[in-house]
């Protein structure tokens, strides 16, 4: 049946673990990870709860293909109440920890209440302790990794932990595993912080077996390999250039935000995308990117691994930056660089080598320096604010000097730890964040793609483009084009894509095979795996069941229609360049019709008759 | 014609897909921990490198066995463990210059690659190539090729 079958509870506040085995009524009913998680979080916490209270929990939940052949089947999700949004939470990673929960014989793991001292969790098999942490608080990430691992004396343990970020309250804090795989979004690392839980350290020798009909899953994974490996955005561009093959492409599409939304396309863009990244440097001869590499069980292979210019001004004297790491992702470039307006592509790899070690969202913090660019520029922040830091659009000195205060939780570091609502909102300048329920939104504007403008305004954690990718559709023509410039039939399409994304998110696969598979490619694997049962049909209810428990939850939490809005910025000022010029998001219209296709009242509501046919 | 694997490490972008094919050949379960092919990150570099068992034809491990628990496979040429033979006393573990034979802890015995019986799965699964199961006089032929490409590419010396 593919699940381990048995979940880990941790209690923090009186230092216990517990082992019980898995509702599989539940497992039924919404399959794994993002969406099983989802479940026992709003059965077990208040929707009204402080996120950053010993009364919330937090829950690291993988998949029931995590840990198996199935491609990509190495992903696991946290779950949380976010502190940035006060949202759910649910952040999605790969690596190697999710497999290695796992193989150790473990679905998921609950933490609740708060620990009076930092703690960490060993796990090895079926061996689960809390430990101490005092040597490991104030410590990064990849510092932290490397204790753990000494520690457990086996090279091969798997950590997931939290930077100093995560310790300092930083509200856009990650959970990082693997050096530089992270659960990014909605500040799930300050919950970690907030109950002192710097890590989990895993050892799993048990392997996942109990696999429903073994040769039909070896068979089907081998075929749908096969199509991943065949397609051209899986087989070929993805793993030759990452995800940043779409910076050129988003950027003529006049849909790059710029300068914290006030432009459409940036005149830097070739100087931070792919082609930029493999370009031999004139100071070393070498390119930044030094090869790509896999997440577990992945044919894809989009990762980045890449090196520093050690010439450039952000590590001079600092070998420790030196190394190969984790390179420039689409989402990071963008928010380091276009919505900063900073073309210098070291640079954006540096304070994106920052977030990695020390454990904080790249998106967020971008779009967060872009805002507070504005907000220097318009003369509200000061330099007396920022300690003597120019805070100009375009600075690059500007962006290493925030992302090392940030790490390192001083100065003006702080106040860019709040994420840009809070920010902006204390400069007197709330429409100036470019967010939606609190998160910052990623690197596609509104504006030129208008099915990303109603993915934004609708996603269950914050603005996110992880919820619904219509960029598949509306540029890249996956599975079928759509019109990026108009708003008809994008309600129907966003709902769809949000179905299907649930669903891949509740398995254990990657979002990333959605560029060649459907739902129809995922539910035979899952049927091999788990269970007859999980057709194509019971795989979308399945998603649209957990899509609406998250909203009800958001309901409950005090979230109503005008929080599924955007920035004003996006529905007042034109954009001004490129195929998109002269029009602004047409949100407004979307919202009712899509309320309308979800079966949700015109506050946006679930309707009794829809709660009865999702059976919540 | 006898077969051997191949490795090339340049190609490996350590999704592990070998492993797991390997534990499940060998187990039945997805389990990187009882792989018989290891694959390692050096992450400073961004190498990635699969190692196994290479077969050797004077296999140090066949000749330290006090109990003749490791036998030639003819048709494939691999060293294969005798499980109901071998004792674990882990002789061969010490005798193997390269690693590539370990002791299970859970059977009592040793484990190493035995070539799946002549359809290795890490090779058939490996979605890069990185792994390959080729003629074993051969091994190098790719390589050549890529080599004879480059000479071939030349302006003619006339």
């Amino acid at each position: 049946m593919a699940w381990a079958g048995k979940i880990l509870r941790v209690d923090l506040t009186k230092g216990t673990c517990t082992s019980e085995p898995l509702r599989m009524d539940w497992a039924k009913q919404y399959l794994g990870q993002r969406g099983l998680a989802t479940k026992y979080f709003v059965e077990e916490v208040d929707p009204k709860v402080d996120p950053l209270s010993p009364a919330n929990k937090i829950i690291w939940a993988t998949g029931p293909l995590t840990g198996t052949m199935a491609s990509t089947g190495g992903r696991y999700s946290v779950i949380t109440k976010g502190p940035l949004t006060g949202a759910i939470a649910a952040s999605n990673s790969g690596g190697y920890w999710g497999a290695e929960l796992k193989m150790a014989g473990w679905d998921m793991v609950i933490f609740e209440g708060r620990s009076a001292k930092p703690v960490y969790l060993s796990v090895v098999d079926d061996k689960a302790e809390l430990r101490d942490a005092a040597h490991l608080w104030g410590k990064t990430v990849w510092q932290t990794e490397e204790i753990l691992k000494k520690e457990a004396q086996d090279p091969l343990t798997r950590v997931s932990s939290i930077g100093r970020s995560g310790e300092n309250g930083v509200l856009f804090a990650c959970i990082v595993n693997d050096l530089h795989r992270a659960a990014g979004r909605s500040g799930v690392g300050a919950v970690a912080g907030s109950k002192n839980l710097k890590a989990i350290a895993v050892r799993g020798t048990r392997g996942v077996g109990n696999i429903h009909n073994p040769k039909e899953f070896m068979k089907v994974t081998r075929e749908k390999k096969k199509i991943l490996h065949d397609h051209p955005v899986t087989g070929q561009g993805l793993p030759t250039y990452g995800t940043q093959v779409l910076m050129n492409v988003i950027n003529e599409t006049g849909a790059l935000p710029t300068r914290n939304g006030r432009d459409v396309q940036f005149e830097g863009a070739s100087k931070i995308g792919a082609e930029a990244m493999a370009e031999k440097r004139p100071t070393d001869g070498k390119s930044q990117l030094v090869t790509n590499q896999a997440c577990f069980g992945c044919t894809i292979a989009c990762g980045r691994i890449s090196k520093i210019d050690e010439t450039h001004f952000s590590v001079v004297n600092k070998p420790e930056y030196w190394g190969a790491t984790g390179g420039l992702e689409y989402e990071a470039a963008w928010a380091l660089g276009a919505a900063t307006g900073i073309n210098d592509i070291e640079a954006l790899q540096y304070a994106n080598m920052l977030c990695n070690e020390d454990g904080y969202d790249p998106i967020t913090f971008g779009s967060t320096v872009g805002a507070a660019m504005e907000l220097y520029e318009l003369g509200l922040i000061t330099k007396e604010k920022t300690g003597g830091i120019e805070l100009k659009f375009g600075s690059a000195e500007a962006l290493c000097k925030v992302a090392e205060l940030v790490s390192r939780g001083e100065g003006f570091g702080k106040e860019i730890g709040l994420g840009s609502k809070r920010l902006c909102t204390k400069y007197g300048k709330p429409e100036l964040s470019m967010s939606v329920k609190g998160q910052e939104f990623p690197a596609y504007d509104p504006r030129g793609i208008q099915g990303m403008g109603l993915t934004y305004a609708t996603s269950n954690r914050g603005a996110c483009h992880l919820r619904s990718y219509t960029v598949a559709s509306e540029i890249l023509g996956i599975p079928v084009k759509t019109d990026p410039l108009v708003t008809e039939g994008k309600p129907e399409l966003v709902k769809a894509f949000q179905d299907a994304t649930a669903a891949f998110d509740s398995s254990g696969i990657c979002v990333f095979t959605t560029f060649a598979w459907t739902v129809a490619d995922l539910a035979p694997q899952v049927a091999a795996a788990c269970g007859d049962e999980f057709t194509l049909e019971n795989l979308n209810l399945i998603g649209e069941r957990i899509w609406n428990m998250e909203r009800d939850f958001n309901n409950k939490a005090g979230f109503t229609r005008k929080d599924d809005d955007l920035p004003a910025r996006l529905k007042t000022e034109a954009a001004k360049t490129g195929p998109a010029k002269g029009l602004t998001s047409g949100i407004d219209k979307m919202i009712p019709e899509y309320y309308q296709a979800r079966g949700w009242d015109t506050d946006g509501r679930l309707t009794a008759e829809t709660r009865s046919r999702l059976g919540l | 014609m006898q077969k051997s694997l191949h490795i090339n490490p340049d190609k490996c972008t350590g999704c592990l897909q070998c492993e797991m094919a390997c534990s499940f050949e060998n187990y039945g379960t997805f389990n990187t921990a009882k792989s018989r092919i290891k694959v390692f990150d050096f992450h400073q570099t961004g190498r990635k490198v699969p190692y196994t068992c290479t077969q050797c034809d004077e296999a140090w491990c066949l000749h330290a066995c006090p109990v003749e628990a490791i036998k030639l496979d003819a048709v494939t040429g691999a060293k294969v463990v005798l499980d109901d033979v071998c004792v674990g006393c882990k002789v061969c573990t010490i005798a193997c210059p390269f690693g590539t034979v370990n002791y299970v802890h859970d059977t009592g015995k040793v484990q190493k690659c035995d070539l799946c019986g002549g359809e290795p799965a890490c090779a058939e699964s490996c979605p890069t190539g990185a792994i390959t199961y080729v003629d074993a006089d051969w091994t190098g032929l790719d390589r050549m090729k890529q080599w004879a490409d480059k000479l071939g590419n030349q302006p003619s010396a006339a």
